[in-house]
């Protein structure tokens, strides 16, 4: 085995920034690693590149951005940019990979700041091109400046949805329509979570100005939308949908869906670490305490990984793991931890005051997803269909992993990542089990493809 | 509590514990299968599915001949193809020792009275696998071996024998069994069952259930990894094993390459769990790599372990307990139990009807280690 390195921190968003910069500062030899070519994760990607008209979309806090990634790139952590983590080990290790090679790295502490994925939401023509997540619209956006040509058409549910479509806007280009499919009950039943979220009031008076800027731009803002589809041949034509009690149809090349994020878990899935499911969130969360420390004593999560909160509580909470890991590894005493803490567990808690509101406000119809017509891919990877899945449940195979053997639902590129949630929608109303009964796919490295070539030429530091 | 009496309890639902309830049942006896997790959910569901006659130790030649008659009408006999394709088994020398070794193979197969294993030149090696390194010298081949889909046929295996009559109890692990008056008495969960005849099908657990029994059987658990890639075009047929490495390599419908041959995992069967072990696997990815040049391209996109039991000897534990009546074992198949999975059940059927069987079980005695 190599020489183990301090502490290994897994993606270089404002988590997995904040903890490097705090790690360090503590005297920690940290290194951060990351797919990316450049710092600042979704958020902030490409924002030191950017052009000076590409700095002013609304939402990023261009100013806060650009001073943590100016803080880290004074600062004395080493940074892996393009760098995959394919794996990481029980024993400590993990696993690399970069510009063809691959190699084992030990480390005494690893922090996993991966992120956040955007709900994958299967719909009658979601696999049609011209259909793609919000997020990856934003991605173009925010690397290339590159927007659809013609009018482009926003769907779904999540506070994302209307800051992406606002940055489009800003980016000018037009926008069809905005359709909001959160249900119809969600704002009644946000509306008793409102008072607590008033401790937050910039993410609400936020939240407000954007529906204001995209209204002023003229564009349409649909509430209650359900029965979404996208019709076409080999490209998107149409957007069809039903609102206020009859169905529309719009003319549309492009279609932005986002329904929400989840915490990106593969790796702690990879782990075996015990997850919960989240009734709020509807989704699965690593069992963590409020270090983001888990149940192996050397392994933190922080971020959206630990919790969807945003940016500003990422940034929190990769302070918080900065903190565990200088106290694990002997850099500071418990009390001075906790001293350095207190401010920062105030600063989170306010952030966190408004997302049981928005976690409402915002909730997808998850059951629809049970009621997909069986024509309908739910496995994009290896193009299993919602019927493929019924007729192996009507086998007699009422688990996540029996279907993934019999279907391959869930053996892709992805490693399920695309088709889990759905599946487990459907195992939970063909058998009347509540979904977070139904668990999800066990999960093995690699957790992202590694050529067989680099794998064969694995360095191991063993020699 | 619940109760019933069974003319068998079969402990483990993998493939053979599925094919023993199968063939008792087909023969009018009572049965139930107690598996702990679900059917098929360890070793029987993950493992590389290979329906190899080729290279096995002379013991098992006569059982696996009679199991590949079985595979070659599988369809029919379940309902349900299981996947299984008739590719070819080929095993591929890199030397001229190696070719040697093949060779002397081929010569003690043939002088047992078997045809199935075929010696091929270069020639014929590279028209059978066109992809392979030019710098292999020869192969061993059986023409009519071939792989299956190991998950389904255990599924399938398991839907029969339900059709037939048999029970399954799953997500109930057994937790005392007792022999009274002739009789098994098994408790598992909240179910106190009992039964003249007791089957250990346990695979990875099988050995600690014999031991439980006062037999013990010095089999470890072990766990096996495969890896399998992204898809590509099609490029070899059969299921590449390798003299003088440890490899076993097929390209699926699919178009996926699942990569084997023995390198295993940590074992973990108190946690039901297994870890991948990355620098064992660089050594099965160099081995492919050399193999077939095609294969530098690919991209690795999953790997896993199965657990299951392996003994001293590479052969596994087949027939009654030297120590008590009603007891069977069978366990211990060492990585290579799935093409056998047919006959097993049969085997067991045999001996519970007519305490004999015309297939020669001698060398697989529980036994055997002691002394």
């Amino acid at each position: 085995m190599a020489a183990a390195i301090d502490l290994g921190i897994i993606g270089a968003g404002p988590a997995g920034l904040s903890a490097a910069l705090t790690a360090a500062e503590l005297g920690l030899e940290v290194h951060l690693f990351d797919d990316g070519p450049s710092p600042g994760g979704r958020i902030f990607k490409a924002l030191e590149a950017a052009p000076a008209d590409r700095r002013w979309y609304p939402g990023d806090d261009h100013a806060r951005g650009a001073d943590l990634l100016n803080r880290f790139r004074a600062s004395d952590v080493r940074y892996h940019p393009e760098t995959t983590v394919w794996s990481v080990s029980r024993e400590r290790e993990l696993g690399l990979a970069a510009g063809g090679r691959a190699w084992l790295l030990p480390a005494r502490a690893v922090i996993l700041a991966g992120g956040a994925m955007e709900r994958p939401w299967p719909f009658p023509g979601w696999t049609l091109p011209g259909v793609m997540t919000a997020g990856a619209a934003q991605v173009l956006l925010k690397t290339d400046g590159m927007v659809a040509d013609g009018p482009a058409l926003f769907a779904g549910a999540g506070p994302l949805l209307y800051l992406i479509a606002a940055q489009y806007l800003a980016a000018g280009a037009t926008i069809a329509a905005l359709l909001d499919l959160a249900p119809a009950g969600n704002a009644r039943a946000a509306l008793g979570r409102l008072p607590g979220a008033l401790r937050a009031p910039h993410y609400l008076r936020q939240g407000l100005a954007l529906r204001r800027r995209l209204r002023r731009a003229g564009v349409p803002l649909i509430r209650r939308v359900t029965d979404l589809e996208a019709r076409g041949g080999g490209q998107v034509e149409t957007v069809s949908y039903r609102a206020a009690g009859r169905r529309t149809e719009v003319a549309a090349r492009h279609l932005f869906v986002h329904m929400g994020l989840l915490p990106n878990s593969n790796l702690a899935a990879s782990l075996d670490l015990p997850h919960d499911w989240d009734q709020g969130r509807l989704c699965w969360r690593p069992r963590l305490d409020g270090w983001g420390a888990s149940e192996l004593p050397w392994l933190a999560i922080a971020g959206d990984g630990y919790d969807i909160a945003g940016a500003v509580a990422a940034e929190r909470r990769g302070e918080l793991a900065g903190l565990w890991a200088a106290e694990g590894l002997g850099r500071i005493d418990v009390a001075e931890r906790d001293r350095r803490a207190a401010p920062i567990h105030r600063r989170l808690n306010r952030e966190l005051a408004v997302r049981p509101f928005l976690d409402r406000l915002f909730r997808p119809p998850l059951e629809d997803l049970a009621k997909l017509d069986d024509a309908i891919t739910v496995c994009r990877c290896e193009m299993v269909s919602a019927g493929d899945l019924r007729g192996a449940l009507a086998l007699g195979c009422g688990e996540v992993n029996q279907l993934k053997a019999l279907t391959r639902a869930g053996m892709g590129r992805c490693q399920g990542r695309q088709c889990a949630g759905t599946v487990a929608q459907l195992i939970a109303a063909e058998t009347g089990r509540p979904v977070a009964d139904v668990g999800g796919y066990r999960m093995r490295g690699p957790i992202k493809p590694i050529p067989l070539a680099s794998l064969a030429a694995l360095e191991t530091g063993d020699d | 509590m619940t109760s019933g009496t069974y003319d068998a309890i079969v402990v483990g639902g993998g493939l053979h514990g599925c094919s023993v309830a199968l063939h008792l049942a087909q023969r009018g006896l009572s049965v139930l299968v107690v598996e702990k997790d679900t059917v098929g959910r360890h070793a029987s569901g993950v493992n590389a599915g290979g329906v190899r006659r080729l290279g096995r130790d002379p013991a098992e030649i006569p059982l696996s001949q009679a199991a590949m008659e079985m595979w070659w009408r599988i369809g029919d006999w379940l309902g349900d193809d299981c996947g299984f394709q008739v590719s070819g088994q080929l095993k591929v020398a890199e030397t001229a020792g190696e070719l040697a070794e093949l060779e002397a193979r081929a010569r003690q197969v043939a002088d047992l009275g078997y045809d199935h294993e075929e010696l091929v030149g270069p020639d014929e090696l590279f028209r059978l696998a066109p992809a392979l390194a030019r710098h292999c010298t020869g192969g061993l081949v059986s023409r009519r071996d071939g792989f299956a889909d190991p998950f389904r046929t255990t599924r399938a295996f398991m839907r029969r024998a339900r059709e037939a009559g048999a029970e399954f109890l799953e997500g109930t692990a057994v937790t005392a069994i007792e022999r009274r008056g002739g009789a098994w008495t098994v408790r598992a969960g909240e179910y106190r069952l009992s039964a003249a005849n007791l089957i250990n099908c346990a695979g990875g657990w099988g050995a600690g259930l014999a031991a439980w029994l006062d037999e013990a059987v010095p089999a470890e658990t072990a766990a096996p990894m495969l890896m399998v890639t992204a898809p590509l075009p099609p490029f070899v047929e059969p299921v590449i094993g390798a003299q003088g490495r440890a490899l076993s390599f097929k390209q699926t419908g699919a178009g996926t390459v699942v990569i084997g041959g023995g390198y295993r995992a940590r074992a973990l069967p108190e946690e039901n769990r297994t870890e991948l072990d990355f620098r064992e696997l660089k050594l099965s990815a160099r081995t492919v790599a050399e193999l077939f040049p095609i294969m530098r391209q690919a991209d690795i996109v999953r790997c896993w372990a199965g657990l299951e039991a392996i003994t001293p000897d590479g052969i596994p534990v087949i027939g009654p307990s030297a120590r008590e009546d009603g007891l069977i074992h069978l366990f211990g198949f060492c990585g290579h139990g799935f093409q056998l999975g047919p006959i097993t059940g049969r085997i067991v059927a045999d001996l519970l009807t007519s305490g004999q069987t015309d297939l020669p079980i001698a060398p697989f005695a529980v036994d055997r280690f002691a002394g």
